[in-house]
């Protein structure tokens, strides 16, 4: 179960915003996190509350193929994103290194910046505790859900190469 | 069933009679690009599957160092090098500086992505290869280390969006306007998870440099891919860089669509994205006055020898605006030298351009052209996102080789119809 506080972003969320490309060069995911959406807000990495959740607006993501962009939000200790769309890239990289993303239609109009979220991530329901209105995530298809269950696109391979 | 060119290349690439749009698939995969940025985390991840010594074939692996290239300091240095180790010990294709260029210039030019293909890359804008009948998309490292390892990638297939454009070019306007005004239509999530098939008498006269700056931008508009039909044009291209094999798809004249959208290239000028984001797009007729500090004409975009062409032709002759610097950026050593032989060089040198070696640079904001706090920029570049080019306060106009120029020779947004 994730439990945390809610941080309310836009639409169009670009991976430029979330990680700035020159800090692209830096590869150690704790450094990066000290940038992660620094030219959107730069006081988000002093207030920000690790297990805290993103709520954003549609298009989360676009832009690069940085898979720092994921990197660094799971870095900084962002529990989860939901949105009601997610650019593909980035989606798939979430998918891949496992960080808990959520689709739901229209859903940023329902949450504001303070207020308490809940996810149950095996049922994809998602509660606004502040007003108790709940929401039903989109399921993952079977095969994203199999590489997620094997722990991430790396452990998935390995098990398809049979790697112990 | 009737399908589509991206439906007909996965299937074929999955091993599959059909395809649908939504389906999962594995497909093989016939080359695998990275840069430095993206392969050096894939580096990372490569080493921790279990079982992976050796990628899964050297020859369909493809690494340039072309983002913070030549080094721009100590921390890229060590980048380019881990990156450099990790291909010379798995003896993968790979091209060093003085041989390397933009790789989504440098690959359609070295022949490594032909019509028919199924290519992945570890960069957004790998979509550009589209332009030659394949199936080419933008994954994240992740994926490209799985990719190495097991010579496959899971793609859900897309749904295909159809769009023509409908007659024919007016003067001034290129490619690059056409696919800026597409997105300022669709928005950049208007194509989210979708293929954009073009089609249509605007597209078929366009050269293969304009087709692939079309392509090379889908991704803006929230797309996997774009893809355009192989011509004669395309044809010719492909055999000039190459004698490697390739094969032609076609989309059935039954297939399913998700939309069809038509456009009118008489109602399409040349066309300028404002800050912040590509979709802001305005016609050139209705920017106002907007000076300008500084003007780039290169990137994966529109660094192709072609669009050099067009904007020495605007600057022959004369000085660019005492107040603009004026960045040239070569796609590759090739279009450098052609540009050098033409004498494009000496128009641009003589116009107080300065010329740089090829590079993504300013584009992504790595170096060599960095904008100060409140600085504006014209760029031939494909993103205008908040910091993207330096300065959280910066701002970046997006524009043709043309428009650009012509912004150049002004220090304000300029019609290169009205000099």
């Amino acid at each position: 179960m994730i439990e945390g506080g809610v941080w309310k972003l836009g639409r169009d969320i670009d991976t430029d915003l979330i990680i700035a490309g020159r800090y692209c060069n830096i590869s150690d995911p704790a450094e990066l996190a000290k940038y992660v959406l620094e030219d959107l807000d730069p006081n988000f990495v002093k207030t920000f509350k690790p297990g805290d959740v993103i709520v954003a607006d549609n298009n989360f993501g676009c832009g690069s193929s940085r898979e720092v962009a994921p990197l660094t939000l799971k870095a900084a200790g962002v529990a989860a994103v939901v949105a009601p769309t997610f650019a593909r890239i980035f989606y798939r990289n979430c998918i891949n290194i496992g960080l808990p993303i959520f689709e739901i239609l229209d859903v940023a109009k329902d949450f504001e910046k303070g207020q308490r979220i809940s996810i149950d991530p095996g049922t994809g329901k998602v509660t606004n505790i502040t007003t108790g209105v709940t929401f039903q995530a989109a399921p993952f298809p079977a095969f994203m859900q199999k590489i997620m269950d094997a722990g991430g696109l790396v452990a998935y391979a390995g098990e398809q190469l049979g790697g112990t | 069933m009737a399908m589509t060119m991206t439906e007909k290349i996965l299937a074929a690439h999955a091993g599959l009679s059909e395809v649908h749009p939504g389906q999962i698939i594995n497909a093989k995969v016939d080359l695998v690009l990275a840069n430095e940025l993206s392969a050096i985390v894939a580096i990372e991840e490569f080493s921790k599957i279990k079982g992976a010594k050796n990628v899964f074939d050297p020859h369909k692996i493809v690494i340039i160092p072309d983002h913070f290239t030549p080094n721009k300091d100590i921390q890229s240095a060590k980048v380019a090098k881990k990156v450099r180790e990790f291909a010379l010990e798995h003896n993968t294709l790979y091209y060093e500086v003085g041989r390397m260029g933009i790789e989504h210039v440098l690959l359609p030019e070295q022949g490594l992505v032909r019509p028919g293909q199924l290519v992945i890359g570890g960069d957004s804008h790998t979509c550009t290869y589209g332009a030659l009948g394949m199936v080419a998309t933008g994954v994240g490292s992740t994926d490209i280390a799985v990719a190495w390892a097991l010579g496959e990638v899971w793609l859900k297939v897309p749904p295909t969006i159809r769009i023509e454009f409908k007659g024919k070019k007016k003067p001034w306007v290129s490619g690059k306007d056409m696919i800026l005004y597409m997105i300022g239509r669709l928005g950049v999530d208007g194509a989210i998870y979708s293929a954009i098939e073009f089609c249509g008498e605007g597209i078929a006269e366009l050269s293969i440099a304009e087709r692939l700056t079309m392509a090379n931008m889908v991704i803006e508009a929230g797309a996997k891919n774009g893809v355009f039909a192989v011509d004669a044009k395309t044809e010719a291209y492909v055999k000039a860089a190459t004698n490697q094999p390739y094969t032609v798809y076609t989309s059935d004249p039954d297939a399913e669509y998700a939309q069809t959208i038509v456009y009118d290239m008489d109602d399409i000028e040349p066309q300028v994205a404002f800050p912040h984001l590509p979709s802001n797009t305005k016609p050139i007729s209705q920017v106002g006055d907007v000076t300008i500090n500084q003007v780039v004409i290169g990137s994966c975009t529109n660094g192709r020898i072609e669009d050099l062409r067009i904007a020495a032709g605007l600057l022959k002759g004369k000085k660019i605006h005492p107040r603009v610097r004026c960045i040239i950026i070569p796609g590759t050593q090739k279009v450098y030298l052609d540009a050098m032989k033409e004498g494009l060089l000496e128009t641009f040198i003589q116009a107080e351009c300065v010329v740089s070696t090829p590079t993504c640079g300013p584009c992504v904001g790595g170096h060599m052209g960095i904008l100060a706090d409140g600085e504006r920029c014209v760029s031939t570049t494909n993103r205008n996102f908040v910091g993207r080019m330096g300065h959280v306060t910066s701002e970046i106009y997006l524009a043709s080789p043309a428009v650009a120029a012509a912004t150049a020779l002004r220090g304000k947004l300029a019609d290169p119809g009205q000099l």
